[in-house]
C-alpha cells in the first residue's frame, strides 16, 4: 500500500510533510526493484538541497542508483541507523527505512509531486503491466 | 533513483523462461537474453549456494563441437592451455586467444575422446567463437559445429549438490571428481553430468536437451535446490575470483595480465598469442588484475577509474558487496608496481576519491 499521507517523485522518492519538515525516503516499489540494499550514501546534516538535485546514492547488491531530492531545503537530520542496517530500506521503507529530514522553504513544490493514486498508476505503467 | 532504460531489441529466451516467470523470477536483459536476476533475493540465494544447494539456468551458454583427426591440433593452436593433457572424461578451463594474446573468449573444453571435444563458451561470444574456430580450421580435417541450440544447461551448486542429485541418477557421482564428467541420465533425462561450476562451491553442471530442461529443473527444485538468478551467480563467482568475460577479461587483456598464468602452457608448442605471453611472463605484464577490499565506505563497480592524483592509472572491472564476507570487494587492473597485497589505492566513486586495498585472492575458498 502506498501511504496516503505522502507525495511521490518520478524518481521514486517519497516526501512526507509534518509542519515544515519533510521526511524523505524511497518507495516500496523502488526497494523491490533494487533488491537487497547494502549501502546508503546520504548528505551531511546542514547541507542545502535543491529540488530534483542528486542528494546521495543507494547501493543494492546488484546496482547503484542515484537519489534525488523531491523538495528544496536544509537537511536537518539523517537516519543514522541506515549506516549499520541499510536493509531497513527493504523491510520498512516508509518507517524505519526513512533517509533524511529536510526543512522545506516552499511547500508549493509538493504540488509538483504525484499523489499516491497517480504514483501507483505511474508504477504500473513503468513495470509494463 | 534512476536506472538505465531497457533496449528495444527482442530478447532471446531459454527453454526455462516460462518456468522462471512462474517461479517469480525478476527478468532482465542480460546480453540480449531474458534471464532472471533473482527469485527470492540475491543474499538469500547466495547463502543457499554457500550452505545448501542452488540451481541456475545457464542455458544461454554456447556449445561447440570440434571433431575429427585435426581436432586436437586445431584446439592447441587456438588456445593457451595444453589440450593434449586432457584424457577422456576430463575437462579444463582455457583461453581462446587472438595472436595479440587477448581473449577471444574464456572457455571450458571437454574431451569425449582423442578426436572429439565439446567446447563450452560464453553466451554473448558463441557466434564469434564459432566463426573464429571454423575459419581457423580451413584446410584441416576437422568438423566444427555450433550446437548451442541443442543444449540447455542447469547448474546445481552447493555443498548439498551431490546428495541432492545422487538419488536421481544411476551414475556414481562420487566417482566424478572436480573437472571430470560422465554421460548418464538424471531422472530419465539424458545428460552430460559435469562436476564444474562458476560459484566456488562444489556442484554439477547438467547439459540436457532443451525440451527436457523445465521438467528437470522442477524436479531439482522439488529435491531441495533453491532457484537462483544472475545476481547471486555474480556475487558467488566474484568471491571465488572467477573472471567474467566482458568485465574482467576481453580482447584487450591477456591471461597473464588477468592473473590466469596457470592456464598458460608455453611449453606445449606454437599457439596464437604465444610470443606475447612469453614476453609478458619473462618481463612482467604492464598491469595485473588484483582483488581488493574497500577501506572507505562505498562499492567500486565495473568501469570506475583507479586514480593517482589526477592521473588515471587503472580501472575497476568488477565490484560488489560480498554477502559471505559482508564487505565491499572487487577486481581491478593496476600497474604491476602497485599490485601487491596491502597496497592502497584510490577509486573514483561518482567523482569522489575512495580508498581501497589490494588483498590476496580468492576472497572465498570453500573448506575441502
Amino acid at each position: 500500500m502506498t501511504p496516503e499521507d505522502s507525495k511521490y517523485a518520478k524518481s521514486h522518492e517519497y516526501a512526507h510533510l509534518d509542519g515544515d519538515i519533510a521526511t524523505i525516503g524511497i518507495t516500496d516499489y523502488a526497494q523491490k526493484e533494487l533488491g537487497d540494499v547494502v549501502f546508503v550514501e546520504l548528505p551531511q546534516v546542514g547541507s542545502q538541497l535543491e529540488q530534483n538535485e542528486e542528494l546521495g546514492s543507494i547501493e543494492s547488491v546488484k546496482a547503484v542508483s542515484e537519489l534525488f531530492a523531491p523538495v528544496t531545503g536544509e537537511v536537518t537530520e539523517i537516519n543514522e541507523r541506515l549506516r549499520d542496517k541499510p536493509e531497513l530500506v527493504n523491510s520498512d521503507p516508509y518507517g524505519d527505512g526513512w533517509m533524511i529530514k529536510v526543512r522545506i522553504t516552499d511547500s508549493s513544490e509538493l504540488d509538483e509531486l504525484m499523489t499516491p493514486e497517480e504514483y501507483d498508476e505511474y508504477c504500473e505503467k513503468e513495470s509494463g503491466h | 533513483m534512476a536506472e538505465h532504460p531497457p533496449s528495444d531489441q527482442p530478447l532471446k529466451k531459454t527453454p526455462l523462461n516460462d518456468l522462471e516467470k512462474h517461479l517469480g523470477g525478476k527478468m532482465v536483459d542480460f546480453g540480449g537474453w531474458e534471464l532472471p536476476v533473482q527469485f527470492s533475493g540475491i543474499l538469500d540465494e547466495h547463502d543457499a549456494v554457500r550452505t545448501k544447494a542452488g540451481i541456475f539456468d545457464v542455458s544461454h551458454m554456447g556449445e561447440i563441437i570440434v571433431k575429427g583427426p585435426a581436432a586436437l591440433p586445431l584446439l592447441q593452436k587456438l588456445t593457451c592451455n595444453d589440450v593434449s593433457k586432457l584424457s577422456d572424461g576430463r575437462a579444463h578451463y582455457n583461453g581462446l586467444l587472438y595472436p595479440t594474446g587477448g581473449f577471444v573468449d574464456d572457455i571450458v573444453i571437454y574431451r569425449n575422446s582423442a578426436n572429439d571435444y565439446f567446447v563450452v563458451v560464453n553466451a554473448s561470444n558463441s557466434d564469434k567463437d564459432f566463426e573464429w574456430i571454423r575459419d581457423s580450421a580451413k584446410e584441416m580435417d576437422v568438423e566444427v559445429a555450433n550446437v548451442s541450440a541443442d543444449y540447455a544447461q542447469l547448474a546445481v551448486q552447493g555443498p548439498r549438490a551431490e546428495a541432492l542429485l545422487q538419488p536421481m541418477t544411476s551414475t556414481d557421482l562420487s566417482a566424478i571428481k572436480y573437472y571430470r564428467f560422465a554421460h548418464g541420465t538424471v531422472d530419465h533425462v539424458m545428460a552430460i553430468i559435469s562436476r564444474t561450476g562458476y560459484t566456488g562451491e562444489d556442484g554439477f553442471e547438467l547439459y540436457v536437451a532443451p525440451e527436457h530442461a523445465p521438467y528437470l529443473m522442477e524436479k531439482l527444485i522439488h529435491a531441495g535446490a533453491k532457484p537462483c538468478g544472475l545476481g547471486a551467480r555474480d556475487t558467488l563467482r566474484l568471491e571465488a575470483k572467477m573472471a567474467l568475460y566482458g568485465n574482467d577479461i576481453d580482447h584487450t587483456t591477456t591471461p597473464i595480465e588477468a592473473d590466469l598464468e596457470w592456464i598458460v602452457k608455453l611449453d606445449k608448442g606454437e599457439f596464437a598469442g604465444r610470443d606475447v605471453l612469453d614476453r609478458e611472463k619473462a618481463e612482467g605484464p604492464r598491469r595485473k588484475l588484483v582483488g581488493f577490499e574497500m577501506v572507505d565506505r562505498g562499492i567500486a563497480r565495473h568501469g570506475y577509474p583507479v586514480v593517482d592524483g589526477s592521473t588515471e592509472i587503472g580501472v575497476v572491472t568488477s565490484g560488489t558487496h560480498s554477502p559471505t564476507l559482508k564487505k565491499a570487494i572487487g577486481l581491478a587492473y593496476l600497474p604491476l608496481d602497485k599490485a601487491s597485497p596491502g597496497n592502497e589505492f584510490a577509486v573514483l566513486i561518482r567523482g569522489k576519491e575512495t580508498r581501497a586495498r589490494v588483498v590476496p585472492t580468492p576472497f572465498y575458498k570453500r573448506a575441502k
